[in-house]
């Protein structure tokens, strides 16, 4: 259960008390902190075990991390290999670092939902919300920088003509202008919404049925929790899998000319 | 559930977290993974070599067993064919030898047979000369009748 302070707001004070981030600042300014410090320090464990891994890489035979980590490589590289046919330098490692991160980011949801917080009150941290995937603000900053990505390199592919030409001239040809324009900027503008609030709605959903029975009685909360951890188990790791293999295949779609 | 300055914090964690990837963990990674394919190729391409080696070989080795066993067999023929003719040579001078032998033996016995008689005339002519002597008494000389006693001893 929550802290003691808190606990007297019952059940709805509860949740709200869990979903809600450890911010400062006002309006626009507003800082989360705890999306900012989880997410920062998940993706320094996944620099260091790589940068671990990569300095230690022989083509020999390797150890235990470079296994793992070759692994990893491999079942990206092939991922990539799969749906982009280009030659990029960039966009395999984007993808090794959208899986893994977002992996990172959807496992902490695994923690039993008060341990964390309440080691943060004990530190004097009233609130904190551990997921950064449910913070829209993490997904959306990955899916947006997907999508500069796949403005840039449209651009960069097809020349600034050649991607206008085709923002205006298809699917309906040059007679039906307004409603291409209209239907493609409304598909372009659909990646990165629909990439950020799955995996922000999936992890959401999740988060909060966790937290919901964490609220039952002590008794009920194994025999659910336990198959609902389980079943998350595949979610977090189809929703990081999810937005690698998206993120591939948008770029790869703005790396084709039609 | 807002969306805030957090947005900034997040795509700036995010961009230099794909730059360290991109420069600092994909590439020796990736070169390592490609290294071992290479040499794991290389590694099955020089077995199946050396397995080609090893048929040639045997192949050789085979071929070379072949012609020794043939080599062998004509030495074995040609030295029996040696000893055949060995033994055929030395029965034949065996047995010329034999024959020298013998004929050298018959001659030695004519000899002794001829020297047997020339003694037994000799001494038949002396015992008759003896008797003689003793017939004739002191009448008959010696000296005067040597040569008809030897002719006489010579038709024995």
């Amino acid at each position: 259960m929550a802290t003691e302070a808190h606990a007297a707001e019952g059940a709805t004070g509860y949740i709200i008390h869990h979903l809600t981030p450890l911010h400062v600042g006002e309006g626009f300014w507003t800082l989360h902190l705890d999306t900012l410090f989880f997410s920062a320090a998940l993706g320094g464990l996944f620099v260091w075990f790589f940068k671990n891994a990569a300095e230690k890489a022989t083509s020999g035979v390797p150890g235990l991390v470079q296994n793992f980590a070759e692994l990893m490589i491999e079942f990206v590289d092939t991922q990539v290999k799969d749906s982009f046919h280009g030659h990029s330098k960039l966009i395999a490692p984007l993808a090794l670092t959208i899986f893994c991160w977002v992996f990172m980011w959807n496992f902490m949801d695994l923690f039993p939902v008060d341990i964390l917080p309440l080691i943060g009150s004990v530190m004097g941290i009233d609130y904190l919300r551990v997921v950064p995937s449910t913070d829209l603000n993490a997904t959306f900053a990955m899916s947006i920088s997907v999508f500069c990505l796949i403005i840039f390199y449209s651009i960069k592919i097809k020349g600034p003509w050649g991607f206008a030409k085709e923002l205006m001239f298809q699917p309906f040809g040059p007679w039906l202008l307004p409603f291409n324009l209209l239907l493609k900027l409304v598909e372009e503008i659909a990646k990165p919404i629909s990439l950020a609030l799955r995996l922000f709605g999936n992890l959401y959903a999740g988060e909060l049925i966790f937290i919901l029975i964490a609220l039952l009685p002590w008794y009920l909360q194994p025999v659910l929790s336990f198959p609902w951890a389980i079943f998350h188990i595949l979610i977090i790791t189809l929703q990081a899998f999810i937005f690698m293999v998206l993120t591939v295949v948008y770029l790869s779609m703005a790396h084709e000319d039609h | 559930m807002s969306i805030n300055a957090t947005l900034i914090g997040q795509m700036i964690t995010f961009a230099l977290l794909v730059w360290f990837t991109m420069k600092y963990i994909w590439p020796p990674l990736f070169d390592s993974l490609e290294e071992r394919k290479k040499k794991i190729a290389d590694g099955l391409a020089a077995a199946e070599k050396g397995q080609e080696q090893v048929i040639l070989a045997e192949k050789k080795a085979v071929n070379v067993l072949k012609d020794a066993k043939e080599q062998s067999s004509e030495i074995i023929a040609s030295a029996q064919k040696r000893a055949n003719e060995l033994i055929e040579e030395s029965k034949d001078i065996a047995k010329r030898d034999a024959e020298r032998l013998r004929l050298a033996a018959d001659a030695e016995i004519a000899q002794a047979i001829q020297q047997a008689k020339e003694g037994l005339r000799q001494e038949v002519a002396d015992l008759a000369l003896a008797a003689a002597a003793q017939i004739l008494g002191a009448e008959i000389d010696k000296a005067k009748h040597q040569d008809i006693i030897s002719k006489v001893a010579n038709q024995l």
